[in-house]
């Protein structure tokens, strides 16, 4: 892998941090570095007593959705963002995917800790076994290292991208669902750090496929747009019967494909192209929007109300060393 | 124009830092990613009607010299620490841009759990005027007709 790195970089080349080549490069390394966190720091202990009121079908979905996310974690940490380092433009990018890669190593292990603390061993490796054995599941999985082992380096991020802002969400449903419920919510709480993680790594490497999308032919950039929605269609269709698989057992597999269509429209956009599903399917269940984002389900449009009154908004957060007035 | 920069410049000054006049209605910070650029180009307004504030801090700023609203994208999304861009403070700290500063729309991603669109909670508040509007990302179709006739309304 090193060996490669050097080779498209052509000379062997230390970071130097004091001249950049692409300010996003650094503004994403702050923003991730700034953001890092471990499961230790999440008091998932008090999740226990709300576990033991899940019925036993409820029980083995988590434990399954958990699963399903580990091995996605799993792949992207030590396979699919360290596949994208040989592409790299700048010394800086490279770091960015290395430290990508650590954070989902972080990820997965982070599912560990919730086995740990709300299961037994047998429920673990069940749960395992599961995650090896269904067939949609390890569908997607294959579908993604196929592209990793390509030689593309632009659908690479593709699939990446997709991994990132897409694949996740038939598994993140869950613990939004959960916390609507108001339970699991520590669980909840480590999720969304991971959720808040993905946006980062999503919202990056489309970012560099859109810069790497700009220096080619009008030809290859139509090819490539094709290849983007074809992938993103064949995942989706893969993705519709895991999620059935997890969630015809309690009833929520409709309400799980919206937000489905929702996240893959956003990583259509992290790609720089228009989402493909119509808002006639992607009306998430307020209760789970409100649980990703609790401003998310605030009438905060202006142009609709009374005119009477309106919103002014409430964030006690500035930094009022930039602001002079 | 021409008059508008004398006005608002004390006499005697021609510093290279500042602002640049701009007399358009809308306002907008997009950063290299340019979903914000992408989303104020899909609302459809004329050329002139829109102006896009420097991608480097270091540049100088604009000056409004009409009321205007505000468009800008949330970066952060940790503990709500540098929600809004460099750029857009530096252009808020100019006290005549507050002074028409009539409301604000703010973009964002809801996976940022709580700091969804926080710069224009920010806006909002230490400038004392509306936050109109949110949109994740470059916004969706129904973003962009509902913030076209929204403004179209507002400003007739």
């Amino acid at each position: 892998m090193m060996a490669d790195a050097v080779k498209t970089l052509e000379t062997v080349e230390a970071i130097n941090w004091n001249r950049i080549q692409d300010d996003k490069d650094v503004e994403v390394w702050n923003r991730l570095t700034s953001n890092f966190w471990l499961p230790e720091k999440v008091p998932l202990s008090n999740d226990i007593q709300s576990w033991a009121t899940l019925t036993e079908d409820e029980k083995v979905l988590t434990m399954r959705v958990f699963t399903g996310l580990t091995l996605l974690d799993t792949i992207q940490g030590t396979v699919g963002a360290v596949s994208l380092i040989p592409d790299s433009l700048t010394t800086h990018e490279e770091a960015v995917y290395t430290n990508i890669a650590f954070m989902e190593s972080v990820h997965a292990k982070s599912y560990s800790s919730i086995f740990s603390t709300l299961a037994n061993t047998k429920e673990i490796d069940d749960a395992f076994r599961w995650s090896q054995e269904n067939a949609n599941l390890q569908k997607k999985a294959r579908i993604i290292l196929d592209y990793y082992h390509g030689d593309d380096p632009l659908k690479k991020k593709v699939a990446s991208t997709i991994l990132e802002s897409f694949l996740f969400y038939s598994g993140f449903y869950l613990p939004m669902y959960w916390s609507s419920r108001a339970k699991l919510t520590n669980t909840a709480d480590l999720i969304r750090l991971i959720i808040r993680d993905e946006a980062v790594h999503g919202y990056y490497i489309g970012y560099k496929y859109q810069r790497g999308l700009e220096t080619q032919s009008a030809e290859r950039q139509q090819e490539l747009k094709d290849y983007t929605f074809e992938l993103l269609f064949e995942l989706y269709e893969n993705e519709v019967q895991y999620t059935h698989d997890l969630y015809d057992s309690v009833g929520l597999a409709e309400d799980a494909k919206k937000f489905l269509h929702y996240n893959a429209n956003k990583a259509l956009m992290n790609l720089g192209y228009e989402g493909m599903f119509p808002s006639s399917v992607t009306d998430v269940n307020p209760a789970i929007l409100s649980a990703l984002s609790p401003n998310a389900d605030e009438n905060h449009d202006f142009f609709s109300g009374s005119g009477s009154s309106y919103v002014i908004g409430k964030a006690e957060n500035t930094e009022d060393e930039d602001w002079d007035f | 124009m021409t008059s508008a920069v004398s006005e608002s410049r004390p006499v005697g000054t021609a510093d290279p830092q500042d602002p640049r006049p701009t007399d358009a209605r809308l306002v907008y910070f997009s950063s290299a990613s340019g979903y914000t650029h992408r989303f104020v180009t899909k609302l459809g307004f004329g050329e002139g009607e829109t102006a896009r504030l420097p991608l480097m801090t270091r540049d100088p700023t604009l000056l409004a010299t009409r009321p205007f609203v505000l468009v800008v994208p949330t970066y952060g999304g940790g503990d709500g620490k540098g929600a809004v861009p460099k750029q857009v403070i530096k252009f808020l700290n100019v006290k005549a841009n507050r002074d028409l500063l009539q409301g604000v729309i703010a973009g964002g991603n809801t996976n940022f759990y709580e700091a969804y669109c926080l710069a224009g909670d920010i806006i909002s508040r230490k400038c004392g005027v509306p936050l109109m509007y949110r949109f994740e990302l470059m916004g969706t179709p129904e973003d962009v007709t509902a913030v076209r006739e929204g403004l179209e309304g507002f400003w007739a």
